[in-house]
Parts: C-alpha cells; sequence; structure tokens
C-alpha cells in the first residue's frame, strides 16, 4: 500500500514549540503542502513574525529572513525587489499586521507589491501573554482588558482584508479559518490561489486566517474552534474578498 | 580625471551607483532632499531600484530585505528620521547586514530647525538604536569627501557584515563644489554567500538577530564584539593638518573642520603654532592618534556643532593628560574663523 500522508519536505522533521490546539502548527503545515506542491522550495523566501510563530525558521525548509515586529510587509518589499523570480511569504499576527505594521502593510498592498501575506488573526497578543489586539472582539476578556473590550475605550475591531480591498494594489484578498478539516482545506486552496496570484505578478495578495489560541482565551482546544465559528466568524466572516478577474481559480 | 561640481547630496548619490548600489530607499526630510531626487532620477538609468517609502522605517526595513538578499542598499535621511531608522539599524547589526545610511545633520532636539549642526554625534558612534553593537561612522567635510567615503562605506560594510554610516551635515549635503568621480578601487570581497535566496543545492539560509536560549546571545555579542575589536585596529583614518609644532591642536570634523582648517592657515600667518586634527572615522575613534597629541601639545580645542559631545570622546583618549578646551555652537550656528582664533588666543 502506498504512503498517502507524509511530512512535507517544506517542513523540516522538528517539534513545534506550540500549545496544544494552537492554530499555528495547522497553517504552516498548510504552506509547506502548498509550497511542495508547487515545487517552488528552493525559490521561496519566508518571513518569520515577531511572537509565538518567531521559530517559523526553524520549521520552514527553505531560506528565511526575521524582520523586526510588524515590518515584513516592508522587508519582503526589499527581497521581491531583489529576487522578482523568487516566491515572498511574510507570516505575521494580528498585532504585528493590524497594529504596529499597519502602515507598512497598506503601503506595500498599495504599492502592488508582489508578495503573499499570511495573516494569522487570533484575537490577541499570543506570545506577551494575551493582550488586546486591534482585532479583539467587543467584550472579549484579555490582561489589557480585564472587564473586555469596551468600544468607548478601546475602540473596535479592526477588519484589515476589508479595508485592503479598498486599495487598488491588492490583486487577491481571502479569509478562512482552520475551524475544521473542511476550513483546512478552504485555507489550503486559499493559500494557493495567493501565491499563484504572486507568481503571475498580478499584485499583493493575503489570506487572513481565524486561528484558534485556547491558551489566552481560557478554552479548551474543543472550545477554542466553537468560538471561532460562534463569536469570530460573525464578526469576520469568511468570504474571497478580491479575485483577479478573469482568472480561473 | 574630470572634474565636475556637484552637490554633497547628489555626490553621495553618484557614487553609491559607482559602488554598485542598485537599491535606494528614500523618505523626504530636509536637508537631504536632492539625494532622494537624484536617485529617483538615477536609479532608473543604471536599471536600479528606487521606492519612495511610507516612512524611514519602512524605508530601512526594505534595505534590510535588500541586504538580506545579497544587495548594496542605501537609505538616507536627516536628525528626526534618523531616529525613526534607529530600529531596522539595531535588526541590520544584530543580522550582520551590511548598509550604507546617510544623515545630514540638521539641528536638534525634536524638529529642531534645517540649519547645518553636528548634534547626532552622540546617536552616530553610539550605536543609536537598542542592543549592544557599532555602525562604521564616516564624516566628511567637503563635496569630494562625501563621494569619497560613500564608496569606502560601502567597502566596509561589505567587509565586516555591519551597517556604516555617512554622517554629513547640511552644509557639506547642499553646497557645491568641484570634485572628481573616481571609481571605488578596493580589494575584492568574497561572494556573499549567507544571502538569501537562489537556494538549489545547498542548506537553509536565515537571517536573523534572535538569538533565544542558553547562552547563545552572549556568545553572538562577543563575536560581534571581536568584529568591533577589528576595526577599531584597522579601520581608523584621521587627518592631521601642521601638528608637528604646533602647541595648540584643534580637534574638529566635517563642517567645523574646514572652518578649523581656515583658522589654522590664518592663525599660522599670523604666527600662531597651531595645527588642525580631523577625526575622519567618528566610529572608530582616533583615541590612539589623539592620546599621542598629548606628547606634543600644550592643550587641545575641540570645535564641535554640538553642545559637548565630540569633545568627551576626546577627554576619554587623552585622559586627563592636558587640558580640553570646547568651543561650541548649536541649533544651526557655524561657528567663523575668527570666533576660533579668538579662542585660541585665549589658550596661548
Amino acid at each position: 500500500m502506498g504512503r498517502v500522508f507524509r511530512r512535507p519536505e517544506s517542513f523540516r522533521d522538528v517539534r513545534t514549540e506550540y500549545c496544544p490546539g494552537c492554530g499555528h502548527g495547522i497553517i504552516q503545515r498548510v504552506i509547506a503542502e502548498v509550497v511542495d506542491e508547487m515545487g517552488i522550495r528552493t525559490r521561496t523566501i519566508g518571513l518569520s513574525p515577531v511572537g509565538c510563530a518567531v521559530y517559523l525558521d526553524q520549521y520552514f525548509n527553505f531560506d528565511m529572513v526575521q524582520p523586526a515586529h510588524g515590518r515584513t510587509p516592508a522587508v519582503a518589499t526589499g527581497l521581491k525587489r531583489v529576487l522578482p523570480d523568487h516566491i515572498i511569504i511574510g507570516y505575521e499576527g494580528d498585532g504585528g499586521l493590524t497594529a504596529i505594521g499597519i502602515a507598512e502593510v497598506i503601503h506595500a498592498a498599495n504599492r502592488g507589491e508582489n508578495i503573499t501575506m499570511i495573516f494569522v488573526n487570533n484575537a490577541v497578543y499570543g506570545m506577551t501573554g494575551g493582550q488586546m489586539a486591534p482585532t479583539t472582539l467587543i467584550g472579549q476578556k484579555t490582561t489589557t482588558t480585564p472587564m473586555g473590550r469596551d468600544s468607548k475605550r478601546d475602540g473596535y475591531p479592526i477588519r484589515l482584508c476589508e479595508l485592503l480591498a479598498t486599495v487598488d494594489g491588492t490583486a487577491y484578498l481571502a479569509r478562512t479559518t482552520v475551524s475544521s478539516p473542511r476550513n483546512v482545506r478552504k485555507t489550503k486552496k486559499a493559500i494557493r490561489k495567493a501565491i499563484e496570484v504572486q507568481m503571475e505578478g498580478l499584485g499583493f495578495s493575503m489570506v487572513e486566517v481565524l486561528s484558534p489560541c485556547p491558551t489566552n482565551w481560557g478554552l479548551t482546544p474543543v472550545e477554542a474552534m466553537k468560538w471561532i465559528e460562534e463569536e469570530m466568524m460573525t464578526y469576520f466572516p469568511l468570504a474571497e474578498l478580491k479575485s483577479p478577474n478573469g482568472r480561473k481559480p | 580625471m574630470e572634474r565636475v561640481l556637484m552637490k554633497g547630496n547628489e555626490a553621495v548619490g553618484e557614487a553609491a551607483i559607482l559602488s554598485g548600489c542598485r537599491y535606494y530607499f528614500g523618505y523626504p526630510i530636509t536637508p537631504q532632499n536632492e539625494l532622494t531626487a537624484y536617485m529617483a532620477r538615477r536609479m532608473p538609468e543604471v536599471g536600479g531600484t528606487f521606492i519612495q517609502a511610507e516612512s524611514e522605517i519602512a524605508a530601512i526595513n526594505m534595505v534590510y530585505g535588500a541586504s538580506a538578499a545579497g544587495e548594496r542598499a542605501m537609505t538616507s535621511s536627516s536628525g528626526p528620521g534618523i531616529s525613526l531608522k534607529q530600529e531596522g539599524i539595531s535588526y541590520l547589526a544584530g543580522a550582520e547586514l551590511p548598509c550604507v545610511y546617510v544623515n545630514v545633520m540638521r539641528g536638534g532636539p525634536g524638529l529642531g530647525n534645517i540649519a547645518p549642526a553636528q548634534s547626532d554625534y552622540f546617536q552616530a558612534t553610539r550605536g543609536g538604536g537598542h542592543g549592544d553593537y557599532r555602525v562604521i561612522v564616516l564624516a566628511p567635510d567637503s563635496v569630494q569627501e562625501m563621494a569619497d567615503l560613500t564608496m569606502l562605506g560601502f567597502y566596509l560594510a561589505d567587509k565586516y557584515r555591519n551597517p556604516a554610516m555617512i554622517l554629513a551635515d547640511a552644509l557639506v549635503g547642499q553646497m557645491l563644489e568641484p570634485m572628481e568621480l573616481r571609481g571605488p578601487d578596493f580589494p575584492e570581497l568574497p561572494p556573499k554567500s549567507w544571502a538569501v535566496g537562489q537556494m538549489n543545492g545547498r542548506e537553509q539560509n536565515l537571517i536573523t538577530s534572535l538569538f533565544l536560549g542558553g547562552d547563545t546571545l552572549e556568545r553572538h555579542n562577543l563575536d560581534l564584539q571581536r568584529k568591533y575589536d577589528s576595526i577599531q585596529k584597522d579601520e581608523v583614518r584621521w587627518e592631521g593638518l601642521l601638528l608637528d609644532d604646533a602647541d595648540i591642536a584643534i580637534v574638529a570634523y566635517g563642517m567645523s573642520a574646514r572652518v578649523a582648517r581656515g583658522a589654522v592657515i590664518q592663525g599660522r600667518a599670523r604666527g600662531l603654532k597651531i595645527g588642525l586634527f580631523r577625526p575622519i572615522t567618528l566610529w572608530p575613534f582616533p583615541s590612539i592618534m589623539i592620546s599621542r597629541l598629548v606628547e606634543r601639545v600644550r592643550c587641545i580645542l575641540v570645535v564641535e556643532m554640538s553642545l559637548g559631545q565630540m569633545v568627551e570622546d576626546v577627554r576619554l583618549a587623552v585622559n586627563g593628560r592636558c587640558e580640553v578646551h570646547l568651543y561650541a555652537r548649536t541649533g544651526g550656528g557655524i561657528p567663523t574663523c575668527e570666533e576660533v582664533l579668538k579662542r585660541v588666543e585665549r589658550l596661548l
């Protein structure tokens, strides 16, 4: 009988540092599978984020660059301008992309940089212990919103995909999740499409993935998946917000 | 060689292109705008890339990316923008990525003004950003040196895998002078096998400034220190004028040195025994040479366009063995030869 499931070549044989029930491992495996399937491993450059996934460069088996918090789209710009035939995949969380690095992502998108950003939205700062992020839901308790996020004091959750959809340089924008096997498959499809858009030179592409953080949400892994579907998805609806016209999926 | 009339800021740009720099990332700020405009025009002509970034922070991070991919890259700014770049410079230093960045100094603190100043000496020579690191700091005093030191900066940055800074000021940046555009003439450097991209047949290359766990960061920082030690040993540059029989040595860099040179020549005509010591590298600082000056001169007069910044390095070098005086202007004030000579006469 043939072997049907194996570790992708793009993912090294190492143990990840993630908590039980974390979404990072799923998303990263999916990226590695796509890179393998597209046969682009030796011309892919990844950018590891600041946060729980900072060890991404120890997991991915291709060239990696580690930028400062939130600066990934600017560093990716420099990389892509030097290596236009390479595939540049940035990976950042909600803190990096919607707070400290929101200027960098808006302007990289606006320049239509041919890069792909994977935006992991888990509605908190994970690594630093669960502080409020710009994507924290109203009423959600974090260490810096102990009574729950109050829009009068803390503002509203930012929908980055919708915001970037107004920017002409974006070619592909999708929001997916990893809350079920079906949704994982959809996430994989979206990431593949985003990379295809990059390779065709059509402009900026980003996939936002709603991802569980059971540790900082104070939920079990199963409850966390349910929380994504019942709470997060009502505010952050899954959708393909932008896709190049006339292209086959 | 053909002599051309160029502005200091433009000379930096052309020297960068002669050095093989094809990636420039800028952001508008006075008094360095001529350089950004020059690169916007010239880069497409030589097949290079010019991007006007959304901020100084983005610009230095684009440099980080281009340098990680193995290309010579540059950015430039003035004090307020250099402050913003410090985050990225610290990461470049930590990840051992070469780059050249230019500070055409203006008056500070805060928004200050746009007049010439040397107020960023501390920021430049102490690293500037967070962490235990050094950057190579080159201080031109003419349009010719704006070009020559830019080329040297690219060479040293690559040689040591370290950021190098051109510390100029509004005067040297904006004045027009005749100069020779001679290409760089440095020994060949090894290929950048550490750069990302073109992975075929090798293991992963990783560009990072993260060293978590155990003593990995201490070992990395000690490696950096060994590199800084060899820069300090081999790369100190300075210039002396009429120091052999001088009673008083003026120590000044950049535009202050230009003024001090005039003062020395005028003073000698009046029979004053004065000379000039001009540091060209501010880091590594020519401490040993200044220390040797003490054996010859009666005292030292530091002239700077900041309220006592470089004078601290001179005093450290002198270590109390002779008097070190300071003539300082600030906030856009430029010393004149007459003012400098008045101080000298008071000391004789």
